[in-house]
Formats: C-alpha cells, structure tokens, sequence
C-alpha cells in the first residue's frame, strides 16, 4: 500500500495520523515524507537519525491534534534549523458532550456538528434523550450524566455543555467534568441556578479554584434568547476558550485578527514555556 | 474525510499525476491556517484552495509545472508591490506554500 493509500485509509475510519514534510533543507531531504501513527511510520527524509527526530515530533504533535513547523539539524540535532518540516495532525474530531436533553441542547449539538465535533448528548429521561428529538447528534445516550461521563473518552480538546440546570443532574455531573482533562466546561442557568449551583459544588467540597474552570453561566453576553442565539453564544465562547481570545467586537480593537504570530510559537523555548503552562494548569486542578 | 486527500488517491488509482499545495505558514492576517490544501491532477482538475482566491491561479500553474519536473517547490506570496504582477494577498498576509508532485 502507497504512503497516499494508507493516509486515505486511516482517514476514513477517522484514525489519528500526522503526515511530515520536509519543506525547507538538503535536497536530499527535500521533499521528504513521513506518515505518522501512534504506533509506527512509513516514508522517511533522507538518513535514519533525521527520521527518528522527526517521528518523535510528529508523535508530540498529534497527541495534541497540533499543525505545525519544526526544525532540525540534517541528522536531526535539536536547536538546528537547517531541515524545516511541517508536521500536519489528522486527529479524530474533538468530542462535545451535552448533558440534559431539552430544546436548547438540540441547538447545541446542531452548532456542535457544524463546527466539527462529534456530539454525544445524554440525558437520564428516556422520553427526553431520542434519536429523533436530535438528528444531528452522533450519539445519544439514556444515562445519568455522571456516570456516564465517568466512563466515557474526554481529553484537553474535549467540550462538556452542562444544560439541565436542575442541581440533581448538574452538581453530580460537574463534579465528575471536573475530574477530567476537558478543555471547556460551561453550565446554563439563570444567576439564581447559577449560585445555587455554585454553593452546592462548594458544600461537595469542590475548590474556588475548581470553580473557576466552569464556564457558568454558560456562553458569551450577546443577548440570546432562542435556542438557536443560545448555541451561538456558547460554541462563540467555545472558541474563544480554545484561542485564548476574550470575544469582543473586532471594529473595538486594533491588530492582528489571527494571533499568536506563528514565528514565536515555533520556537523551542516557546515550546518549553508551553509545556510548563500546560504543567501548571494540570497541577492548579 | 478530507476531500483533498479523497480526491488525490482516487486520481492515484486512475493512474494520474497530480500535485499537491499545501499552507505550511501564514504571516500576519490570511484566510486559511497551516494545512490547507489544493490538488491539482495532471489534466487539470482541481480541488480544495490555498486562499481566498487570490493566488490560486499561480498555484495551479507551480503545481503543473511539479506534476512536470518533479521538483517541490516552498512559495511565498504577500502583498504585492507592484500591481502589474498582480498575484499577491489583498489581506496584507503572507501565506507560504508547500508544492510537490504526488509521488508516495
């Protein structure tokens, strides 16, 4: 099977592969390329050592479903950049989970989809969680949320959208999201469910600084009303979670639109800087 | 799936050529992020884009003349400072780009 073929193949059943390319370098390495699996590679740039170098990045990149340029030596030194390669992760779609199953949840998972996720909604009301009542869900499941979240895949580009705003459902399942590596977690209700809400994780023993991963209340200040302006105003905040970006208007501020400058994210102490935040994030839960 | 990466090993099958462009870097403000790409087969089908159409046509043409000499190619294109030459990014980015013939 080619390099091509396979990547297909790997594609379709939505299987995680990175492809690397040498975009910059020898001409012997020009050109060159690897595909990527947690598990093994094929292809190869020009000398073994080089491989090697590059697999090990590649792998990095993955696991964080991250497309980027890295530099190497011609044998594959660090901190050399005469071979540039471009490292680009295929990973499978990040999961959203929407807990409670009512109207505005059907919007979510609707936004959810267009924006690429796979959306697991689960509710423990059977009459509440069918496939009809969400179509575009990728799955829905009859379960008490809590349970099911603490059996179920969640990683750092993972979505959880609290929606039942009933304390019963919400307290136990925040509980359990926030045990997780989740990168947004986000509660609807009113200020009133809000602090309500927010005073029962605490009797549960759930710190302040625990708290302040919710997103609660859930989205941003748009001034939604409809289910559908609701799912706007949490896939907007979402995204902005993601990007480290506050959500205001773009006419209210100057610079670049797309930050960071990919120049400062390439090199390896911002690397290193990266990886220490991440650390710190991990320890501060 | 991705369409490109569809596209290309359906091509492979048939036994044509092709190239592929792919965004490896974006300066400043750009359309489309790193990974973004455009196929062009030797009879010159395309699919995907590069940007938001503005350099395009010069890609088809560095992607044949790949799919021709074998030869990968990194293009930059930025704004342009002479109209006359007319391909350049009225965004005011500068998206570099990755060309190669499909040869894996």
């Amino acid at each position: 099977m080619s390099l091509l073929a396979r990547w297909h193949a790997l594609l379709r059943e939505q299987s995680p592969v990175a492809i690397a390319t040498v975009i910059e370098g020898p001409e012997a390495s020009l050109g060159g390329k690897l595909l990527v699996t947690p598990d093994d590679h094929e292809g190869g740039a020009g000398n073994e050592d080089l491989d090697r170098a590059i697999v090990e990045a590649a792998r990095g990149l993955l696991e964080g479903g991250k497309t980027e340029t890295r530099h190497f030596g011609p044998r594959g030194q660090r901190r050399m950049e005469d071979v540039a390669v471009f490292v680009q992760s295929f990973a499978p779609p990040p999961k959203m989970y929407v807990f409670g199953a009512i109207d505005f949840a059907s919007a979510v998972a609707r936004i959810g989809k267009f924006l690429g996720y796979r959306v697991i909604v689960c509710d423990a009301r059977a009459v509440f969680a069918t496939r009809d009542r969400f179509p575009s869900a990728d799955e829905v499941v009859v379960a008490w949320p809590d349970e099911f979240l603490k059996t179920a895949e969640v990683d750092g580009r993972s979505v959880i959208c609290v929606l039942t705003h009933d304390p019963k459902f919400d307290v136990p399942v925040l509980k359990a999201a926030l045990d997780t590596e989740a990168g947004y977690i986000g509660a609807m209700g009113s200020r009133r469910t809000h602090n309500n809400r927010t005073a029962r994780l605490k009797e549960e023993g759930v710190s302040e600084k625990q708290l302040g991963r919710v997103s609660s209340p859930i989205g941003l200040d748009i001034g939604s009303r409809t289910p559908e302006e609701t799912a706007v105003a949490i896939a907007a905040e979402v995204i902005a979670f993601r990007t480290g970006h506050t959500g205001g208007r773009l006419t209210e501020r100057s610079g670049p639109i797309h930050a960071p400058d990919p120049d400062v994210a390439d090199s390896p102490d911002a690397e290193d800087a990266r990886r220490e935040a991440a650390g710190a994030a991990r320890d501060s839960r | 799936m991705n369409p490109v990466v569809d596209k290309v090993a359906g091509w492979k099958e048939e036994g044509k050529k092709a190239a592929l462009a792919t965004v490896v870097k974006v300066e400043r403000s750009g359309p489309l992020g790193p990974g973004t790409s455009m196929a062009i087969s030797e009879d010159g089908q395309v699919v995907g884009s590069v940007s938001g159409g503005c350099v395009e046509p010069a890609v088809y043409e560095e992607a044949m003349a790949a799919i021709e000499s074998g030869t990968p190619k990194l293009l930059s294109y930025g704004i342009s400072d002479d109209e006359a030459f007319g391909v350049g990014l009225t965004c005011g980015g500068v998206i570099h780009i990755f060309v190669e013939r499909v040869d894996w």
